[in-house]
This record gives C-alpha cells, sequence and structure tokens, in this order.
C-alpha cells in the first residue's frame, strides 16, 4: 500500500535506531501520546530495538481508557432501551462499565451495532424510522469532524430519530496536567499526528515554550515512530524545546481548516471528567445549544447517572504516564483481556492491553 | 459426573461471563475455555481430549480407521462473496476429515430452520450444498430438519458431520511437532473473515473479496504422497493462524516463531485488515490449511502443493522452537518482535 | 489513537448536500467523505479517518524521510537487527 509499505521498511528502521544510538548520550524519558502510537510500538517491537537509555512511557490519548465510568453507564442505560439501535466504534463495546458492557448486554437482547462511520449510523437511522439510533460519539479532536458532520447531516435530513452520546476529549489540557504532575518524569514529547491534522499544530507551541519539552508530532506507523523519536533524541540532547513535524506529509501548521470550522460550529468547549484522571477544565467538547436536540443524554435522561471506580485499577497513573503496565500487581493475573478491571486493558490500544497483546506479562519470552 | 459436580470441583471460574457471548463462538481464549473447563470433563474420553479437527476410531481389523468429524454453521450473512452457508457446510465438514488425512467418504446434515426462512432461499443452499459435495467426492447420506420459530434462528443453522477413512500407518496428529520443524500454510490469509466482514452492515467494501473456502481434500492426498513425514495438518478457521498454531504449541508443548514478511496475503485483504484496524493473524479463513514438516522436507512440500491451485501461495512461514514452550513469537516486519497472545473474544474493529 | 490510513481518491460524487468520494486501498474501494478536502480530485491520496478524508498526502514531504534517510549512511553501515 502507497504510504504505508514505505514506513515499515525494515532497513529504514534500522538506519533510524543506529542514528538515536549514535547521537543519545544521556538517559531520555519520551511520552508517545496517542494510543494507535502504543500499538504500533508494541506490535512492531519498536521499544525493544530502541537503545536502553531511550524509555518510552505511554500517554492518554486513547479515547475510549479515558471516558469516564459515568459515561459508560449512560451508554449501557440508553443501549438496553428496546426502542433504541446503539451504535458505536468497535472499540467500545467490551469496556466494562459498573455492571456489564455493550457485548454482554447484546447478548441480553440489547440492539447494539458496530459501525465503521458516524455516517454508517446516520444511514441507519434513514433505513430505521421506527427506531431510535443512538451513536456513541467518542474521540479525540481527530473523530470530532465526523461526529460534528453526522450531527449535521442528521439535522439537514430531518432525521429525529437520531441523536449522539458525546464524550469528546481534547489533548492539549491533558498535556499540561501531566506536566503540571509533580510525579511527571516525561522530558519530551511524540505529538498526536492524526489529531494534528485535523487542529494543527499551533496550539502545541505555547506548551513547549511554557514546560521547555520538545514536541515532535510524529505518525503511526514504524518509520514514523522511529523518526519522531530520533528527533525528539536530537532536540533533548541539543537542549532545545520546539515543535516540529516530522508528520509533515499530512499536517500542517493550521490544520485542516474546514474541518475545524465544522467542529466549531456544533460542538462547544466543555469541561471534562477523565477516567483514572479527573475532571480537566476546558478538556471536552459537548454540543452547542442549536442542536442540543440531537444529545441523547438529554433525550434519554441519564445525565444524572454517576459511578464509583474499581479501587484496584491503576488505569488513572498509567494514564498520565506515571506507571507502566508492569508495574501493576494485577497485570496479567487478575487483570486480563478476558477479565479487564479498567479501560486500559479493555481497550485494544489502552497501554495494558497493547502490553499484554503483544506478550509483555510474559516475562523474557520474545527476547 | 454431573455439570454442577464438574463445575463445583474445578476452582477456576469458567468465565466472568453469566450467560454466552459471541466472544463464547470465536475461536479464542473464551472458546478454549469452554472447551477445556466443560466440554472435555463431560465427556471424559482420550480421544476427545486430544481435540484434534477429526477423531479416528479404530474400525475392523485390517488397520484402516475412521475418522468422524461434527461442525455447525451458523454463518450470516447467509450468502457471501464467494459461498454460502451451504458449500461452507459441506467444504468445512470436508476439510476437518482432509487434514486428518482421511479420504471423506460420505455426510450427514441437520438443519434447524427458522419459521419464515423462503423456500428459494432454502433451496439455492441446497444445491450450493449438493454441488460442493460432487466436487468434494462426497454423498450426503442421512440428515435432518427442525424448524423453530421466527426469531430463534438466523434464517439457517446447519451441522453437517462427516466420516472418512484413514489408511492404516497414519497417524497425523498435532501433538507431534518438533523443534526443528517447518509451518507451512497452503495459502493467503484472512479472506473468508474479510469476506463475510465486507456484506456485513455497517462494514461494507465495494470490492468483493471473496471467501477463500474450499474442499482441499486433493490438495492433503498430494500433499502426503509428496511428502509421507507431514507430522500433522490442520484448517485454519475462527480464530485464524493465530488459533491454529497456539493449538500446535500446547498439544506439542513446542514454542512457535513466525517471520510475519513470510505470510501471505492477498493485497485487498490487508488493506482491509487495515482500514478496520484488524490483526490479519486472528481473522477467519476457510480453505487454507496449515501442515508442520521436517526442515528437510519443507522446500519439496512447498514446490508440491504449488503445482495445485488450492496451494498455488503455498510458503513456509514460520517454524517450531524449543525457547519459550506454548508461546507463539512473531518476527514483524522491521526487525522487532513481538508475542502473539490469543485473542480472548471476537476481534473487533477499531477506531484508535 | 487514530487509526487513519491512505487511500486514492478514484471517483467524487454529492450525496446529501455534502462531498462523497470512493477512495481506493489497494483495490479495497470503500464510500468516504471528502468534505474536509474539497480540492482532492481522482488520483490523489488522501488520509482517512472513520469514513473521512482528513488531509491530502503531500508527495513532496513524504519523499523527504526518505530523501534525509539516504544521507544518513550507506547500506553498509546498516547493523544486523536486534533479535
Amino acid at each position: 500500500m502507497k504510504y504505508l509499505d514505505e514506513y515499515r521498511d525494515p532497513r529504514a528502521a534500522q538506519k533510524l535506531v543506529a542514528e538515536i544510538e549514535r547521537i543519545q548520550t544521556r538517559p531520555w524519558t519520551l511520552m508517545e501520546i496517542c494510543g494507535g502510537q502504543t500499538h504500533t510500538i508494541v506490535k512492531f517491537g519498536i521499544d525493544r530495538l530502541l537503545p536502553e537509555a531511550v524509555a518510552l512511557v505511554h500517554g492518554p490519548g486513547c479515547p475510549v481508557c479515558v471516558t469516564p465510568l459515568e459515561m459508560i453507564d449512560r451508554a449501557h442505560a440508553i443501549a438496553v432501551r428496546p426502542e433504541v439501535t446503539f451504535a458505536s466504534f468497535g472499540d467500545m463495546l467490551r469496556v466494562p462499565g459498573t455492571r456489564s458492557d455493550l457485548l454482554a448486554l447484546k447478548a441480553h437482547g440489547a440492539d447494539v451495532r458496530v459501525v465503521y462511520s458516524p455516517l454508517d449510523a446516520v444511514e441507519l437511522a434513514a433505513a430505521h424510522p421506527e427506531r431510535e439510533v443512538v451513536f456513541f460519539a467518542i474521540g479525540f479532536e481527530t473523530t470530532s469532524p465526523a461526529n460534528a458532520m453526522a450531527v449535521k447531516q442528521a439535522a439537514r435530513r430531518g432525521l429525529s430519530n437520531f441523536s449522539v452520546l458525546v464524550s469528546h476529549v481534547l489533548v492539549p489540557p491533558a498535556l499540561r496536567a501531566i506536566l503540571e504532575s509533580p510525579d511527571n518524569r516525561v522530558q519530551g514529547f511524540l505529538g498526536p499526528g492524526h489529531v494534528c491534522t485535523v487542529v494543527g499544530t499551533e496550539e502545541y507551541e505555547p506548551i513547549a515554550e511554557r514546560y521547555r519539552v520538545p514536541i515532535e508530532v510524529t505518525g503511526f506507523e514504524p518509520v514514523d515512530m522511529l523518526e519522531g523519536i530520533l528527533a525528539c533524541v536530537e532536540q533533548l540532547e541539543a537542549g532545545r524545546a520546539e515543535v516540529r513535524t516530522p508528520y509533515r506529509r499530512v499536517v500542517r501548521r493550521e490544520g485542516n481548516q474546514a474541518a475545524k470550522a465544522l467542529v466549531g460550529e456544533v460542538f462547544e468547549v466543555c469541561d471534562r471528567k477523565w477516567r483514572g484522571i479527573g475532571t480537566i477544565p476546558a478538556s471536552g467538547y459537548r454540543l452547542r445549544e442549536e442542536y442540543s436536540f440531537f444529545d441523547a443524554e438529554r433525550r434519554f435522561d441519564v445525565a444524572a447517572i454517576e459511578a464509583r471506580e474499581s479501587s484496584v485499577c491503576i488505569s488513572g497513573e498509567i494514564l498520565r504516564g506515571v506507571k507502566k503496565p508492569v508495574d501493576c500487581p494485577a497485570f496479567g493475573e487478575a487483570c486480563t483481556p478476558e477479565n479487564p478491571l479498567g479501560a486500559t486493558m479493555v481497550s485494544a490500544e489502552g497501554a495494558c492491553a497493547a502490553y499484554y497483546a503483544y506478550g509483555r506479562h510474559l516475562a523474557g519470552v520474545g527476547g | 459426573m454431573s455439570i454442577s459436580e464438574i463445575l463445583g470441583s474445578c476452582p477456576v471460574p469458567l468465565s466472568r461471563y453469566e450467560r454466552i457471548t459471541l466472544g463464547h463462538g470465536s475461536g479464542g481464549q473464551l472458546m478454549a475455555d469452554l472447551i477445556h473447563k466443560l466440554f472435555v470433563p463431560a465427556f471424559e474420553n482420550e480421544t476427545l481430549a486430544a481435540l484434534e479437527d477429526q477423531a479416528t476410531l479404530d474400525f475392523g481389523g485390517n488397520g484402516e480407521r475412521l475418522a468422524f468429524t461434527t461442525d455447525s454453521y451458523v454463518v450470516k450473512p447467509l450468502f457471501f462473496p464467494g459461498g454460502d452457508i451451504g458449500s461452507l457446510a459441506v467444504h468445512g465438514t470436508v476439510n476437518d476429515l482432509a487434514v486428518g488425512g482421511a479420504t471423506p467418504l460420505a455426510l450427514s446434515a441437520g438443519f434447524i430452520l427458522e419459521e419464515g426462512l423462503e423456500v428459494e432461499v432454502l433451496t439455492r443452499i441446497v444445491k450450493s450444498m449438493a454441488e460442493a459435495c460432487s466436487l468434494a467426492g462426497v454423498r450426503l447420506v442421512t440428515g435432518d430438519t427442525k424448524v423453530v420459530e421466527r426469531g430463534k434462528a438466523d434464517g439457517v443453522f446447519v451441522n453437517t458431520s462427516g466420516v472418512g477413512s484413514v489408511p492404516a500407518g497414519l497417524r497425523l496428529s498435532i501433538s507431534s511437532a518438533r523443534p526443528g520443524d517447518r509451518i507451512v500454510l497452503s495459502g493467503t490469509i484472512g479472506d473468508h473473515g474479510v469476506a463475510i466482514l465486507s456484506v456485513r452492515e455497517g462494514l461494507a467494501f465495494e470490492t468483493a473479496i471473496e471467501s477463500d473456502s474450499a474442499p482441499l481434500h486433493e490438495l492433503t492426498r498430494l500433499m502426503l504422497e509428496a511428502c509421507p513425514s507431514i507430522r500433522c495438518m490442520r484448517d485454519l478457521t475462527r480464530g485464524g493462524l493465530s488459533s491454529a498454531v497456539h493449538e500446535l504449541a500446547l498439544a506439542s508443548g513446542v514454542g512457535v516463531r513466525l517471520d510475519e514478511r513470510a505470510i501471505p496475503m492477498k493485497p485487498q485483504v490487508r488493506a482491509a485488515c487495515e482500514i478496520l484496524g484488524l490483526d490479519s493473524v486472528y481473522v477467519a479463513n476457510e480453505g487454507k490449511l496449515m501442515a508442520v514438516v521436517p526442515a528437510p522436507d519443507a522446500e519439496a512440500l512447498v514446490e508440491a502443493m504449488r503445482r495445485h491451485p488450492l496451494g498455488r501461495d503455498a510458503a513456509v512461514v514460520g517454524e517450531i522452537v524449543e525457547a519459550h514452550p506454548r508461546y507463539v513469537v512473531m518476527l514483524s516486519s522491521v526487525g522487532g518482535e513481538r508475542v502473539v497472545t490469543r485473542i480472548s473474544g471476537e476481534q473487533l474493529p477499531r477506531i484508535c | 489513537m487514530c487509526l487513519g490510513i491512505p487511500g486514492m481518491v478514484v471517483d467524487t460524487f454529492e450525496e446529501h448536500g455534502i462531498l462523497m468520494g470512493k477512495v481506493s486501498f489497494d483495490g479495497v474501494v470503500k464510500k468516504i467523505c471528502l468534505d474536509h478536502v474539497r480540492d482532492a480530485r481522482s488520483g490523489d491520496y488522501v488520509l482517512v479517518h472513520v469514513g473521512f478524508a482528513l488531509s491530502k498526502i503531500d508527495e513532496a514531504e513524504a519523499k523527504e524521510t526518505f530523501d534525509l534517510l539516504e544521507k544518513m549512511g550507506g547500506l553498509e553501515e546498516i547493523r544486523e537487527p536486534k533479535t
């Protein structure tokens, strides 16, 4: 596949690893922000290729992992209603709520559907006027144009049986929360390549300056990741703290203006609670008043549902990059993909699941 | 032993689920739990406990053995590019016999029909089954039909059981792999799973990726003639390549190393997996098999397979190792390694 | 997060008031919303996330990565991969 295979070339990867080894003189701790980047690192064994002195810590860029427990419970409360067809990205189906998960609810008879795109959910609503179609609109900034378009199209096409349960989160406030934390050890960041494809890189500049951390906006393929790691190490070795964009083939400083305009039309910034972190001010999106008709939380009156977290799960510390999955005593023992205690194990790209899927709990296997 | 006695004596919970979920049918860890913790202990016999694709039973006196297998087909949609539930039901059971070295002889078919199913649909399925039987050289000799109320079945569920004859002296088994052996695949992976997804609501592609469902009895016969040293064969179905190599690693108590770059895939299947965020090692297959063969014979086997249309993409994709017994390690395309763990339930598309 | 895959635009059309397109991913064609990349034409490559094109892929920028890698040293300097 063009623009994919080249970025999986082993010789290019080897060159980048060799260069990282050549220039690195001190240990450095980097954080890759996106769950998809974590997935790549573990799937391709990239952290095993890197010199030990370059440590990678996994960030909170997993919208599935950070969706608060009460939002999951609200989703479940809606999904069990007999008139509802609940459409969701596949990622959300196994995330445990207080009592259950969407897959188990489906086994009990709830009409739960996996969709690839929010527009597929809109089509479901158009094809089934007798059903209430609810779409679970999760994601970071990357998915916001798609979710916004779904709402706008439903409005345009007069689909009154369509609504969205919104749980959007934004990256920069989370970055600030991590950097403000007294136990933060992250020195440089691999920035979220697809978030920045939508919003651009400007809002990262004040963060790099204020906290004196380099931010390399990085893609998702192995060569992209290694390029980003190399560039970040170069900056750290030189004492620089800039925002740069190795992922220039799709990311522009100003982002995608058309997408941003649509998002601004449908959504507004609000405070959001992050699972494992707590409420971060101005860190999420909600529907604007003009589109509140499509707000599933209001339509199904579930906003009052609250929830309490498991005491054993340390997802929060993992999301903030303070701990690694292997630091959790439950990892691979009481907590596995079959029996997840928290979202970082259930979501396929949550740090714990990514580590488990590629076998880190089997200490020593795979070298 | 009663079921409650069996479950009561086992300290490990069967599952955190009180009810069966779709994940229990996906060929992954949940299904393995069900088999190992419920079915095998309940029916208590060595043949079942071996968990081969087919059971071989001593029969008569001349050393020839009877192979016996069963499979149920609940695929949705009923018709998909490259096949339907009928042809799948015939090929799948023929293949379970063939990979045990058996010559397929006869099948049975049990139909569970949903009230309201159109007779025209059933007719198409049955015709497809008849064609598949003819292609595989088997007769469908006995059957059963039941009807259940509307909503209790997805149109049609089919069970096929099959019997075949295994020549005297041939004993293939997944517990017979040895370090140094090579793992050979008969062709590309992921075709069937992606073909099914491509017509399922919400995940549609406009491109016809076809299921690879096909009868492998001729290919297996050719393989055994060319290479009598074959240790075992396994057809790849639900749970994909991963399930097959895990079952092998567990049964033989050996480690498996796979080379990602050696695994054949059609470009469109690969692209579909990338779009949906699916890991191809877990995607279902149908007309494909895996064989384990001593290293010196691997090349000759692959050459022989490539002479048959169903083996034209045959390749060595890995080896059996002494290290990390019961675990599967894959060398990624960029040179790093990862451990392939057993998928826990159904693999779902992801956006992240 | 954000699974984004590159594909080639093979057709564009309006549907329900927005710009849609057919995008081919190595031969797999899917209907994708192009409304955020309205200048995309057949033959262009776009990055697609959940059925939406988010950006055109800039060929020149893509090439730069590999030009830089060339400069990093010849093949003879490549070490054996760590296993």
